[in-house]
């Protein structure tokens, strides 16, 4: 009994602070952007009164609502597009398979392996060739259609039943109207694990926007943030103000979703 | 007779249209993987028989991935990447493996506070956080604050460039990143399991550490296999963090291949031919140590 309670305490200690090392560096952003850069140097914990100033100089030394926009654009597209085409190909593997899927299927699990950075030259140069540098279009193709999202669509149409597709069948529906007013009000959770997954990964994504958008007027934010650590002396408070805004994004909509991400996280894992 | 014949063969052309139906709702897919991931992958292989200077490519064989061995920053990088992979990837399964089997718990309270800060860190962005970790270690950061404080400091240290801090400062990174992340795979994959083998263990007699190796870990491999395989992928094709929290400093000592590979290809003369050969590299890695993953996983059954 005394046994199992110190597991118990034990327990509690090593979660807590596990959360607290895990919210901190996130604390401390926050903190920071509320403060003059020589007050974060000396190790304040304490929420300052320099927010209006650090977003006034962040306004004054960036493009802000320029990246702001172009990354809302982006992201938006991808996850519209990337959910669409991921979905209606999970429910076709699944519903519709036979042995030619099947084999199709796990050919493109093996694309799962194929490491961005190897593409990542042929795909500069194919965006290039085609005069697609700086758009849109070129932000979202090479992730518009991922194994990992057809994965998870695929084995959540493993759990749709089939008789409701055998019913609306019978009702007179036809295969993309069963898909469009069946299958996708039923995943609800799936699709907000997707989107969740897709947004963020579009929004994060810094290595592939940075080969691609060469003009000024076409950087994302991480590459606003990126770009303010490339001079000799930082400014903290601008810096960390720029990082959540960054943030704030993803970390809303992971708020708002969070249920059903673990919900239909859960769906994929079976 | 003709009914039946007729109805027949209305099915048949019913089970065919189904057919072609699947192939239509697959196609986008899989011609967008094609198109962005396997052709590329082809091309990135004749490109690496290639070298010369921009476009101006011309056939070299094998000389590329001679070049590579020689090349004394690239197997740098790839020490360091395989640092990381060793000692980040393991602690990290292992971390998010005993967090998530402790909120599984039943009578645990707060599940839901400590479920979300343990994965609030995944919500930041790559960038975001390396920025955030070079900060907190920078010489005028926070952690060279707190020590000048407490007087083991006088002035600050530049745990940045120092080799072995800076590496040891990425991979801390990495693991407070990506440990939630993981986790909550592993939440998912316990919620398979039923709650009343815990039970009957703990009837049985099963201590806690018992229990974790022989349900826990056995019941969850599919998972830990799949976790395994994504991370050691993900770590192989390391690029924000060496880019943005020590920028491959000092003196290249924690660059990692993704950011050598960059460095070739868009700094300076881009060198496409070598860049793929050095990529394709990357990807036969990734497929042999995908590979022995899923074998070791296999054989444990």
């Amino acid at each position: 009994m005394t046994k199992t309670k110190i597991a118990r305490i034990f327990m509690y200690i090593f979660l807590t602070i596990t959360s607290l090392i895990s919210v901190f560096p996130l604390y401390w952003m926050l903190i920071s952007a509320t403060n003059k850069s020589i007050d974060v140097s000396r190790g304040t914990m304490l929420p300052g009164a320099a927010l209006l100033d650090n977003w006034k100089s962040l306004l004054a030394s960036t493009d802000l609502g320029r990246a702001m926009f172009n990354s809302f654009k982006y992201s938006i597209v991808l996850t519209l597009c990337a959910l669409v085409i991921c979905s209606l190909a999970g429910y076709g593997f699944e519903i519709y398979h036979d042995k030619g899927k099947d084999t199709v299927m796990s050919i493109l699990l093996l694309g799962m392996m194929v490491p961005f950075v190897a593409t990542l030259v042929p795909l500069f140069r194919m965006f290039s060739a085609v005069h697609l540098l700086n758009t849109t279009a070129a932000f979202i193709l090479p992730t518009i259609s991922t194994p990992f999202l057809i994965m998870m669509f695929r084995q959540s149409a493993r759990s749709f039943p089939h008789d409701i597709i055998e019913a609306a069948r019978i009702d007179g529906l036809n295969e993309i109207q069963i898909f469009f007013r069946m299958f996708f009000p039923t995943m609800r959770s799936t699709y907000a694990a997707a989107m969740t997954i897709t947004f963020m990964n579009a929004w994060n994504n810094y290595l592939w926007p940075k080969v691609i958008m060469q003009d000024a007027d076409s950087i994302t934010m991480p590459m606003l943030v990126a770009n303010l650590t490339e001079g000799y002396v930082t400014d903290y408070g601008v810096l960390m103000l720029a990082v959540l805004l960054c943030s704030l994004p993803t970390v809303i909509i992971f708020f708002l979703l969070q249920k059903s991400f673990a919900e239909g996280i859960t769906g994929a894992v079976k | 007779m003709s009914q039946t014949t007729g109805s027949n063969k209305k099915k048949m052309s019913l089970e065919k249209r189904h057919n072609l139906t699947g192939w239509a709702f697959l196609t986008p897919a899989t011609l967008m993987i094609a198109v962005m991931s396997f052709w590329p992958m082809i091309q990135a292989f004749f490109l690496s028989l290639q070298t010369g200077i921009g476009n101006k490519l011309s056939f070299a064989g094998l000389t590329n991935y001679i070049r590579m061995f020689q090349d004394k920053t690239f197997m740098q990088s790839l020490v360091n990447t395989f640092f990381y992979l060793i000692i980040q990837v393991p602690v990290m399964l292992i971390l998010a493996l005993m967090l998530a089997s402790m909120l599984n718990n039943k009578d645990l309270r707060c599940k839901g506070i400590f479920r979300t800060a343990i994965f609030l860190p995944c919500a930041t962005s790559l960038v975001s956080y390396a920025i955030i970790f070079r900060s907190l270690f920078g010489v005028d950061g926070f952690f060279n604050s707190v020590l000048i404080k407490m007087g083991i400091l006088n002035t600050g240290y530049n745990f940045l460039n120092n080799a072995t801090s800076a590496k040891i400062i990425i991979i801390v990174a990495l693991v407070w990143r990506w440990t939630g992340y993981n986790m909550v795979f592993y939440l998912s994959g316990l919620q398979n399991i039923e709650y009343s083998v815990y039970e009957a263990a703990k009837i049985d007699g099963a201590s806690p550490l018992q229990t974790f190796f022989k349900i826990t870990v056995p019941l969850l491999k599919p998972t830990i296999l799949l976790t395994a395989i994504m991370s050691t992928n993900g770590t192989l094709q390391l690029f924000d963090e060496s880019m943005n929290l020590t920028k491959g400093g000092p003196a290249y000592a924690t660059i990692t291949m993704s950011h050598y590979i960059y460095e070739q290809t868009f700094k300076n003369v881009p060198k496409f031919g070598y860049a793929a050969a050095m990529s394709f590299l990357i990807f036969i890695l990734v497929a042999i140590l995908a590979f022995i993953q899923m074998k070791v996983g296999d054989k444990r059954d």
